[in-house]
């Protein structure tokens, strides 16, 4: 008798999804799928809007990354303005992508996936979460919570707000940056140092114990796309999109944000509300790819800051060849955590940083724009098109989790197959299979989502739909 | 005229104020410190008590009485802020909420607009009637300034000070109740090379929602500022 396993709502994550396995007659795993539940329906609603409106409009589809859909978005705008913006403009926003970056990837790790890291996978569901990671590891819950605010301070003090700023806007920024908010920055910067090198000792000395995780956590060879300056240094907001094998040779290079609709695609499966992206000359799913740190950290040369340069190099040497494990996207985020903290104080120490020219000004100069970013997760490409006075025609989002899609069921499967024998599951078997998809930090078009404490159902379904088994966390 | 004849004498909110002949109760409300909430009012245009908002009640007449258009008389007794006055404001400022589509979380005068600080200043937590969500235009075709129909709520300042100020009355009204549209020249795009507009964005300055904005203006920088308008009056007359 075949039997579905399903995991609904799938926690700690931003955004809900679930996941089904599937089992065969004889108990084992047949097919697993993580599906994307929530539709949001942001391309179609804005279409009529001014096209000026769109990256404040945009920001309001995540409340973790909204920075990256406002670069995006704005960049977007602005091939549609055919404008290029100040230095000084351009430098901003590179740091608030960073400081997002910084605090997206401090709550990834230290929020949503610490405790399964600190306290073990089969760690009792109640204490299994940030407050329990505080009160067994005080200096690292400090940390996580230090580095958050780091990266979310720089935030409100270039935007005014937290979340959605709406400092960037197409042609630049709203206000040039003060010397006092600069000085505020830079002071934060030394605690900031100290709680990543308390995230990475930790991390280093508790990531031996995983090896059977990061054996079947997604582990495959896989391509993988990112940005990238020309120098080969790692980059997130500007540079191009550089994609890369599975052997790491350059299948695609210098790809701008006008070319990636002409090479990728989106296929869309039955099970899912998100689609799942690929790369169009291999076709639909070998075309498939991997985004977000993972991926950075495999395509980059370098870093191109010193601390996070030595990190490179260590995360560099867990394999031979490419990083293929899923599980070290934890380790990937942490040497980014380094080198956004390095990047920000390099960009202010440039005086040039409080120049007060930094936005341009244009009308309707083209019908069409493509703009693309480096979210936390991966690449993220906006485009659009507008009529003659301006107002949205059409819009279409790529968004970094629909790039991660295909690697996330084939890493959900590879799970359920390891740990799900006989068709019985515990407790602890069960969260590794949904922490291979913490491991992706997948953004499911989130703006609200509840971390470790939304129930969890589980059930063993026979194929006349009968509910063999249930299991329900509060 | 004589001086006694000419001051009249009347209790607002249990405060004796006076008054000269021919004020409206808005203006000696005002003159007296006592906030009156208004919408399609504006200092420098004329009044035509359209939004409701500033309803008063008045001893011995059952019927409540818009404060910006309604002159005052020697002896009235005023009330104008009763738990039953509070409640058809917040009740006219759900209408406003529910009638056509205000997000303001991206609107471009989040944080500058005049419905929404009337919504804060008058406690309204919710809107219990349904939105109607209606599909409405945006005209964007003036090089300078857009329409946006979702966030308007017919107040027609635009319409007054474009006729009474500019000279211009490029705006009007066109429709009846639910339908009724701001419209520029005879319903013609803003931007049309036979527009009357002299393009002074007086209407956007004067707009108290984002229906009128600046075009190069967007995100949260768009705060208006209508106060040019009795300067501009008292140095007409002074000519």
């Amino acid at each position: 008798m075949s039997q579905t396993i399903t995991i609904d709502p799938v926690t700690r994550l931003e955004g809900h999804g679930k996941i089904t396995i599937q089992l065969n007659d004889k108990g084992e795993v047949e097919d697993a799928h993580f599906h994307v539940t929530q539709v949001r329906g942001f391309e179609r609603f804005s279409e009529g809007r001014p096209f000026y409106e769109m990256p404040s409009l945009m920001a309001r589809i995540c409340g973790i990354c909204p920075v990256s859909h406002l670069i995006a978005s704005a960049k977007a705008c602005e091939a549609i303005m055919s404008v290029r913006i100040p230095h000084t403009a351009a430098q901003l926003r590179r740091m608030l992508n960073l400081a997002q970056m910084v605090q997206s990837h401090a709550l990834s790790f230290f929020y949503l996936a610490s405790p399964d890291l600190l306290l073990g996978m089969e760690a009792d569901v109640k204490v299994r979460n940030i407050l329990g990671v505080a009160a067994a590891k005080p200096e690292l819950g400090r940390a996580g919570v230090g580095l958050r605010r780091f990266g979310q301070s720089i935030i409100e003090l270039l935007g005014d707000k937290r979340v959605h700023p709406g400092w960037v806007v197409p042609g630049g920024v709203t206000e040039p940056l003060s010397s006092e908010k600069r000085d505020k920055i830079l002071a934060m910067i030394p605690e900031a140092y100290a709680n990543t090198g308390v995230a990475l000792g930790a991390y280093k000395q508790i990531a031996d114990t995983f090896k059977q995780e990061i054996e079947v956590f997604a582990n495959f060879p896989s391509n993988y796309l990112s940005l990238i300056n020309e120098d080969e240094s790692i980059e997130f907001t500007d540079g191009a999109l550089r994609l890369v094998d599975e052997g790491g040779k350059i299948i695609e290079d210098g790809m701008t944000a006008a070319r990636f609709p002409e090479v990728i695609g989106e296929a869309v499966e039955p099970y899912s509300y998100t689609k799942f992206a690929y790369y169009k000359p291999l076709g639909y799913p070998d075309g498939s790819y991997r985004v977000g740190p993972l991926a950075r950290l495999n395509i980059v040369k370098t870093m191109g800051t010193a601390k996070a340069e030595k990190e490179l190099a260590e995360f560099k040497g867990l394999a031979a060849g490419l990083v293929t494990s899923s599980f070290h996207y934890h380790h990937a985020r942490l040497v980014e955590i380094l080198y956004g903290i390095e990047k920000i104080e390099e960009i202010l120490s440039d005086p040039r940083i409080l120049d007060k020219h930094v936005r341009a000004t244009a009308g309707v100069n083209r019908l069409e724009g493509t703009g693309q970013a480096e979210a936390p997760r991966g690449v993220l490409h906006h485009h659009y098109k507008v009529d003659e006075d301006g107002k949205m025609t059409w819009a279409n989002l790529v968004i970094a989790t629909g790039q991660n899609n295909k690697a996330m069921n084939l890493g959900v499967l590879q799970a359920a197959k390891h740990y799900v024998k006989d068709g019985k599951f515990t407790e602890g078997m069960l969260n590794r299979v949904e922490a291979v998809v913490r491991t992706f930090d997948p953004c499911l078009s989130c703006s609200s989502h509840a971390a470790g404490q939304m129930p969890l159902l589980l059930e063993l379904v026979a194929s006349d739909g009968d509910v063999v088994d249930r299991v329900v966390r509060d | 005229m004589s001086v006694e004849t000419d001051v009249k004498t009347l209790v607002i909110d249990e405060q004796e104020v006076s008054a000269r002949a021919g004020q409206t109760i808005l203006e000696v409300a005002r003159e007296n410190d006592i906030n009156i909430p208004t919408l399609c009012h504006l200092d420098g245009l004329s009044d035509v008590g359209a939004c409701r908002l500033c309803l008063v009640e008045i001893k011995g007449n059952n019927k409540l009485l818009p404060a910006c258009v309604t002159a005052v008389q020697e002896g009235m007794e005023i009330s104008t802020s009763s738990e039953r006055l509070q409640k058809h404001r917040r009740t006219i400022l759900e209408l406003l909420f529910a009638e056509r589509n205000h997000v303001c979380s991206v609107c471009v005068s989040n944080g500058h607009c005049e419905l929404q600080t009337l919504g804060q200043e008058q406690g309204l937590t919710h809107v219990r009637l349904p939105y109607r969500n209606p599909n409405l235009s945006v005209d964007a075709s003036n090089e300078r300034f857009t329409v946006d129909h979702n966030r308007c709520i017919l107040c027609t300042r635009c319409v007054r000070v474009c006729a009474e100020i500019e000279g211009a009355h490029v705006w009007d009204v066109m429709g009846r109740g639910i339908n009724s549209l701001i419209i520029t020249d005879l319903h013609e795009k803003w931007g049309s090379s036979t527009s009357t507009c002299t393009k002074c964005g007086k209407c956007v300055q004067v707009c108290p929602t984002g229906a009128l904005f600046d075009k190069s203006k967007m995100g949260s920088d768009h705060p208006k500022s209508p106060d040019f308008l009795p300067y501009l009056n008292l140095m007409r007359e002074a000519q």
